[in-house]
């Protein structure tokens, strides 16, 4: 079981200090791991940052990535999950010509359909927001591209978890 | 009288004093009770030259020729005295030139700062002359780094910078600062670092694993220790010898291990992996527990993992969580420092002598000792051994000069033979393998314990490293007893050519030049030896010196060192031939 490879978040509580993304950037390009997606946000802790990066990889060897990252000094705690541990949602957007919209009727069926939102529209183009799992947005995109798509942007993935985090209870016992 | 120390400074804390950052920088390392630093002066860094001037009387700045060496030296100098090693130099080539020490106490644990200039904070990114982004190229090899661009910053970040580079498990740490912050004034106190907040330097100790390891430990019938630097680090040797001492346990050491014990203590059976000893390599394949102590499983030590002690319960004392389970499986991890979990678990553990398991021990020293110990330290037929010199350091400092060594052949010949008294005694670059290391840590171990023989013991190659550190020995006159084995190879890639690259000696063999003579232009005595009667008189008249000492001994030019476990083979398959 551990053996096998599968999606990870790793989710990492750290102090907001530049470099640290290079730090720990550099732990997973050292062992070769391809970084599916990352992105960084402040957490519900104020003055903490909270990293969540998406991995394909084992078990065992996503806990001695956790280990390596909990090492640096800067950071607070780290952790990872299966897809089936957490919530989690990425968000596309799309850039498309507004002629479309009157040329190719398909596309308000599919903009319905999709539960994507307009986020914008003017006389050249208009710009669809659809957030949720990957696949939806990936096949939002599949749909959209026979007709032709101006700029596509796909955010990393976020998520909280099921189980409670216990971040600030732990940033209590390191300071006593 | 340590807590009257840290209250004095609390009280003088309060007291802001109006100074430059460059003062500063130079009255934080003072109040960090520093008194020997290592550099090279540059442009970035000359506003704290300009006040290491001034406090000379305070803080003595060792010039080495070259940064490199000032890394190496910082490291002999915090290796032999469990203190942190500071080194400074300039920005650009200055700071660059720092890496490779940085590196190698990286992976050595040893703790050191490391202060660089860097150019003025507005001409950062432009490209300036000896810009370099210090930072980012030292991300990998540093427990933690940063860069100042304030004065007012610099306090909290060298506090923080000792802090870290000490506490847990100790390392390199790297503080960049811009030339605009070592001059712009402020007002300036200084309050040292005991907590940041994100670092939890030692793990809590499980009094269950502890239990647990007791346990294993009571009831094996085949018990094995295998201790590492850890031991040293955090101070453990007296714990350490009545725990083994109290179970009667075997106990072999990494090469970073060396010397927390004595050689002759009665249960030390030598040094594990690669051209380690016969015995403990052997019979890691047979315990039926295995209690590794502040080690880290390096890949010299185990050998192909899918052989390693596949046997055994492993047991793992451990300061870094991320050691545990990282290459051995572990069954008990007890976590923690050293020296607390060891005081922890003395009082579980029974007595026990495990006489039958400990002749085995001493039945594989027999036959290493009859099939390659002997002809390496008691040779006969022509040619000196690298063993029979190390037999001579040893008749004549009596266990008790610290060995610093190179890498390289006689860096393992060196492990093996040299007989240590006192802990802190093995100085060597053991993760990083790094040639030139030997001369200039060799040099800030003499200065940092100036009452302690310190004999450098280098190859002909990774002497010419950093041969320039004479200069330093000169002008410090530093007395290091400086050994070269030369062999007019670089001898182990030689080894490993002979036999695994069928005698293809591509570029191993060096055309040396005469080193007697080199050390003379650096009006250092020196002396060759070529024959076997005149070693004894020539090892005798160089520790009786009381100044520095170059000797180089010509030894067997294909010379091996055995035993020896191939790259990729088990422990148990270690070669005697």
């Amino acid at each position: 079981m551990s053996t096998e490879k599968q999606l990870y978040t790793v989710s990492i509580y750290t102090e907001n200090n530049i470099g640290l993304l290079n730090r720990i950037s550099a732990i997973f390009q050292r062992r070769h791991i391809n970084i599916e997606s990352l992105n960084i946000s402040p957490s519900e802790i104020e003055g903490v940052s909270k990293f969540i990066i998406v991995v394909d990889m084992t078990e065992d060897n996503v806990k001695k990535i956790i280990g390596q990252i909990e090492k640096q000094v800067e950071v607070i705690k780290a952790y990872y999950h299966n897809l089936d541990e957490i919530i989690y949602q990425i968000s596309g957007l799309f850039k498309i010509k507004s002629e479309l919209l009157f040329e190719e009727p398909q596309i308000q069926n599919i903009i319905k359909e999709s539960h994507a939102r307009i986020v914008t529209v003017n006389k050249d183009f208009f710009v669809l927001e659809k957030s949720g799992k990957k696949e939806e947005v990936v096949a939002l995109y599949n749909q959209l591209s026979v007709f032709g798509i101006m700029q596509y942007t796909r955010s990393g993935l976020i998520s909280v978890t099921k189980e409670e985090m216990k971040i600030s209870s732990l940033l209590e016992t390191y300071n006593n | 009288m340590e807590t009257q120390t840290i209250k004095n400074e609390q009280n003088t804390a309060k007291v802001t004093e109006r100074i430059s950052g460059s003062e500063a920088i130079v009255r934080c390392l003072i109040a960090e009770e520093t008194k020997i630093i290592y550099g090279y002066p540059g442009g970035a860094i000359m506003p704290v030259y300009d006040e290491l001037f001034k406090y000379q009387d305070k803080i003595h700045h060792v010039l080495t020729r070259h940064e490199q060496g000032a890394t190496h030296s910082a490291q002999g100098f915090a290796r032999i005295s469990g203190k942190v090693g500071v080194c400074i130099a300039t920005s650009g080539p200055g700071a660059t030139n720092l890496i490779t020490g940085i590196a190698d106490a990286q992976i050595d644990s040893t703790p050191m700062v490391c202060i660089t200039g860097q150019v003025f904070s507005h001409l950062l990114g432009s490209d300036a002359f000896q810009e370099t982004d210090i930072v980012g190229i030292s991300t990998p090899v540093t427990k933690w780094n940063c860069q100042v661009t304030k004065a007012s910053d610099i306090p909290t970040a060298i506090a923080k910078a000792f802090y870290i580079a000490k506490s847990g498990r100790p390392g390199p740490v790297l503080i960049d600062i811009t030339k605009d912050a070592q001059l712009e004034e402020f007002d300036f106190s200084y309050e040292k670092c005991t907590r940041v907040r994100s670092y939890n330097p030692v793990p809590k100790t499980d009094a269950s694993s502890l239990e647990a390891a007791a346990k294993l430990i009571n009831e094996a019938k085949k018990p094995l220790i295998v201790w590492g630097q850890g031991v040293i680090l955090s101070e453990a040797e007296e714990v350490f010898k009545a725990v083994i001492e109290k179970a009667g346990i075997p106990s072999a050491w990494t090469i970073l291990g060396a010397s927390a014990i004595p050689t002759s203590h009665p249960l030390n059976v030598g040094m594990v992996g690669m051209h380690g000893n016969y015995a403990p390599n052997k019979l890691t394949n047979e315990c039926d527990v295995l209690i590794a102590i502040g080690m880290r499983f390096d890949d010299r030590v185990t050998g192909t993992l899918a052989t390693y002690a596949k046997q055994a319960k492993v047991i793992h004392f451990e300061i870094d969580p991320a050691e545990i389970d990282k290459n051995v499986k572990t069954d008990v991890a007890v976590l923690g420092d050293a020296k607390a979990s060891l005081e922890l678990l003395l009082p579980l553990l029974k007595g026990n002598t495990h006489p039958e398991w400990r002749k085995e021990f001493a039945d594989l020293y027999a036959i290493e000792y009859e099939k390659v110990i002997k002809d390496d330290i008691h040779p006969t037929k022509e040619g000196l051994t690298m063993g029979e010199v190390l037999h001579q350091i040893n008749v004549q400092s009596k266990g008790n000069a610290a060995i610093v060594s190179d890498v390289g052949q006689h860096q393992m010949i060196a492990c093996r033979y040299a007989e240590f008294n006192k802990t802190k005694s093995n100085i060597t670059s053991g993760g990083l393998g790094t040639m030139g290391f030997g001369l200039p840590a060799a040099i800030g171990a003499k200065m940092a314990a100036p009452d302690r023989e310190v004999v450098s013991i280098s190859g002909d190659g990774g002497y010419q490293m950093t041969i320039q550190e004479l200069g330093t020995i000169f002008q410090q006159k530093a007395a290091v007893k400086v050994v070269v084995l030369n062999n007019d190879f670089l001898g182990m890639v030689r080894q490993w050519q002979q036999l695994f690259f069928d005698k293809r000696y591509a570029s191993t063999e060096m055309m040396n030049p005469n080193f007697v003579a080199i050390a003379e232009g650096y009006y250092i005595k020196a002396k060759k030896v070529t024959k076997r009667e005149e070693l004894a008189d020539a090892v005798a008249e160089m520790m009786a010196s009381k100044e520095a000492y170059f000797l180089e001994v010509c030894v067997e030019k294909e010379g091996n060192v055995f035993p020896m476990i191939p790259t990729g083979a088990s422990v148990s398959d270690i070669r005697l031939e």
